[in-house]
């Protein structure tokens, strides 16, 4: 992971606090802890700070799928496979005139009998009424509460409705996104989660003892990443056994991300722990009779919590690039988990995509969910160290 | 600096052996061996060879331990170029990967060099001019080239070729070559229809080194001796190219190691969209197949290979600069 700085470093924290008297500001500065002084900082950077609200909309999605989706991700209505999305009206003409309602109208298609081309037109006539907390497909969330309201739906649950088109069985693109959401956004969660336990137990040890462990250590790392990982990804995942059930899969490809991902943890625990370790505070800590867990726990790990928090937000986006990537190859999650990565293996065909090109959507999500994780990322990392 | 080299190549010589060792043992992950495969085969035409089957039990040592068959392995790689047998293709995998591994480093090495001689100049101007029009834009594409995966930019982009040109981008060759033997037209067809993946390929690395030498240099640039060289009267170019920029460029040449993995990484996905001829299709293929013999070998070249270069890139960069020989 490239070492990034941006410009020069910035004496402005008191504008952090401009909204009180210049006497306040220096004493709330003085007296604010180190998480407040960060967040000072972190709030004025604009970009980061709306990333983060993305980044906190995308998780709410993902926990609350069911809710959000109008429908369950397998529901398919054949007839209507590639339909494309439904333009959402507000407005519905009554006698009385204009009328707010929201609505969408239904397809008939035509097939061309040589190239079996289906060719879909709107039909002003079938109108599909569409409703905010509508009654639909039952479900429980979280596997706990049973429910079927649904944030937005036909208030026919047999009827179709596809805000963002159809893929090739005339299942709901939109309903798949979200439900894709949960799936991609939790595997980087998991996959960092799993790095984070074994860069920092073994970026620990390496930085802390040094010597003959470090070096060792060092050399495991270089080799690891010396390896093109796609191939290596590829080699492993391919190796999952068909019969596995979708969730011991899911943790199989978390467990093959991780494999790469925990050397760049071990990498920035290892280097902190290194310059630390003759710090002042640390071996006043050990003369005090502190013991080595003692003074790693209480000592060590708070002073650069916040540098292993941003390597987290930066790595969880390399997570769901790697597991969109896999996915789409058809050797990561398979079917029926939905993942975008899955989504987008639909859209491998080019002739498929110019008369679809909606397919490209769950592109579209993962983009929005790498840039925001980024940039929450690089806002995090520079508000880290709020002493500069 | 003779010694360093050493040093540098002894250290190579553990990554190769564990990843010769991690290749193998993709080999055996899926369950049955290659004989069971061949076994079954026969199964299902019909007529089981015994012999056949005890011949490439043999040959892989498959009944003896582990240490033994990855001996008989790496052996028969070394001593007689004999990487096994492919099952699909029914040929010997060294017949497969030669050529399909040349088109890779042909594509890889445009690629790297593609990175380079956009992101220097690129990553210069955008720290020199700050703030400009300029600027923002290089740093936006750079934005989007860290979020948008290669894959997904191929797809567009054969997507737009599709709607607007009518014809589908992909390949290395246009038809009349693909199966012509070398010419220099042939060549000439090959670098025609190289340049787009090899902009796909460098894009993420493209946008990371441009970022990379922008924060640098914006460091540099700040510091005190390059105020007092102005005040000097030194003109503004020769000022940057005289310390700032060679400065600058040193953390740079130091990603280019990692940049050669990342960039076999890209190519191989990049080139299972556009169906190009390089490993990536066949990995694939093969890896779908349960063919273990071939993905193993694809798997152990492409990472010796990057080992390779990455000793390469690293001795070059001891050349460079020598602190570096002397850490």
């Amino acid at each position: 992971m490239e070492t990034k700085k941006t410009g020069p470093p910035q004496h402005d924290i008191p504008d952090a606090t401009a909204d009180q008297t210049p006497r306040d500001a220096d004493i709330s500065l003085q007296l604010a802890s180190q998480w407040q002084l960060m967040w000072w900082r972190f709030r004025k950077h604009r970009l980061a700070l709306v990333s983060g609200i993305v980044v906190i909309l995308v998780y709410g999605v993902a926990a609350f799928v069911e809710f959000l989706a109008p429908f369950p991700p397998g529901r398919m209505i054949s007839q209507l496979a590639y339909a494309p999305p439904h333009r959402l009206h507000l407005w519905e003409k009554t006698e009385e005139g204009l009328k707010f309602g929201l609505h969408v109208y239904g397809y008939t298609f035509k097939t061309n009998v040589l190239s079996l081309e289906r060719t879909f037109s709107v039909d002003t006539e079938q109108k599909i009424a569409v409703r905010f907390f509508v009654k639909g497909a039952p479900y429980r969330l979280w596997g706990l509460v049973p429910w079927d309201r649904h944030l937005i739906g036909p208030v026919d649950p047999q009827a179709p409705m596809y805000l963002l088109g159809a893929d090739r069985l005339g299942r709901d693109l939109f309903s798949r996104m979200i439900y894709g959401t949960r799936v991609s956004m939790t595997i980087g969660m998991v996959g960092v989660t799993l790095s984070l336990v074994l860069g920092v137990l073994l970026g620990g040890v390496s930085g802390y003892y040094g010597g003959t462990v470090d070096l060792l250590i060092q050399r495991v790392m270089e080799i690891l990443r010396s390896m093109p990982t796609i191939p290596l990804w590829m080699g492993l995942a391919a190796t999952i056994p068909t019969y596995w059930s979708p969730l011991l899969v899911y943790f199989m490809i978390t467990l093959i991300l991780s494999v790469i991902g925990w050397t760049w943890l071990a990498q920035a625990v290892r280097g902190k722990f290194y310059s630390l370790k003759t710090e002042d505070f640390v071996i006043a800590a050990k003369l005090d009779g502190c013991s080595e867990l003692q003074v790693i726990v209480s000592h060590m790990v708070p002073s650069f919590m916040s540098h292993i928090i941003a390597t987290l937000t930066l790595a969880i986006p390399q997570m769901i690039m790697a597991e969109t990537a896999l996915s789409f190859l058809g050797i990561g999650l398979r079917p029926p988990v939905v993942s975008w990565g899955v989504l987008l293996r639909e859209a491998q065909n080019v002739r498929v995509l110019a008369t679809s090109p909606w397919l490209f959507l769950p592109g579209v999500a993962v983009i929005v969910a790498v840039l925001a994780l980024n940039f929450l990322g690089d806002g995090i990392r520079d508000a880290a160290d709020p002493y500069k | 600096m003779g010694g360093y080299f050493i040093r540098r190549t002894l250290y190579a010589i553990p990554a190769m052996l564990v990843i010769s060792f991690v290749s193998f043992l993709l080999i055996q992950l899926p369950p049955g061996t290659f004989a069971d495969t061949v076994a079954a085969e026969m199964m299902e035409s019909a007529s089981v060879n015994e012999d056949a089957i005890r011949a490439i039990e043999e040959r892989y040592g498959l009944n003896q331990p582990l240490l033994v068959q990855y001996w008989k392995w790496m052996s028969g790689i070394i001593l007689r170029g004999d990487f096994g047998q492919s099952f699909i293709w029914n040929r010997p995998v060294a017949s497969l990967i030669w050529e399909r591994l040349g088109y890779t480093l042909i594509l890889t090495g445009c690629a790297f060099f593609f990175v380079i001689l956009v992101s220097v100049p690129i990553g210069i101007y955008s720290a020199v001019r700050q703030h400009s029009v300029g600027d923002y834009i290089a740093t936006t594409l750079g934005f989007l080239g860290l979020a948008v995966p290669g894959f997904l930019l191929a797809l567009i982009l054969m997507y737009l070729g599709f709607r607007y040109f009518g014809q589908s981008i992909g390949g290395f060759f246009s038809p009349e070559f693909a199966r012509a033997p070398w010419s220099w037209a042939k060549f000439g067809d090959l670098m025609s229809h190289v340049w787009m993946p090899m902009i796909v390929v460098g894009m993420e690395g493209t946008t990371s080194l441009i970022r990379i030498i922008r924060a640098n240099l914006l460091d540099e640039l700040l510091k005190p001796y390059v105020v007092t060289a102005r005040a000097k009267g030194l003109s503004e170019l020769r000022l940057l190219f005289k310390y700032p920029v060679r400065l600058s460029l040193i953390p740079f040449v130091a990603t280019l190691g990692w940049m050669l993995p990342m960039l076999v990484s890209g190519a191989t996905i990049v080139s299972v969209v556009m169906s190009l001829p390089t490993t990536g299709p066949l990995l694939l293929r093969a890896l779908m197949g349960q063919d273990m013999y071939l993905a193993a070998s694809f798997i152990m070249l492409l990472s010796v290979l990057t080992v390779i270069g990455t000793l390469i890139s690293d001795v070059l960069l001891a050349i460079l600069d020598p602190r570096i020989r002397f850490h």
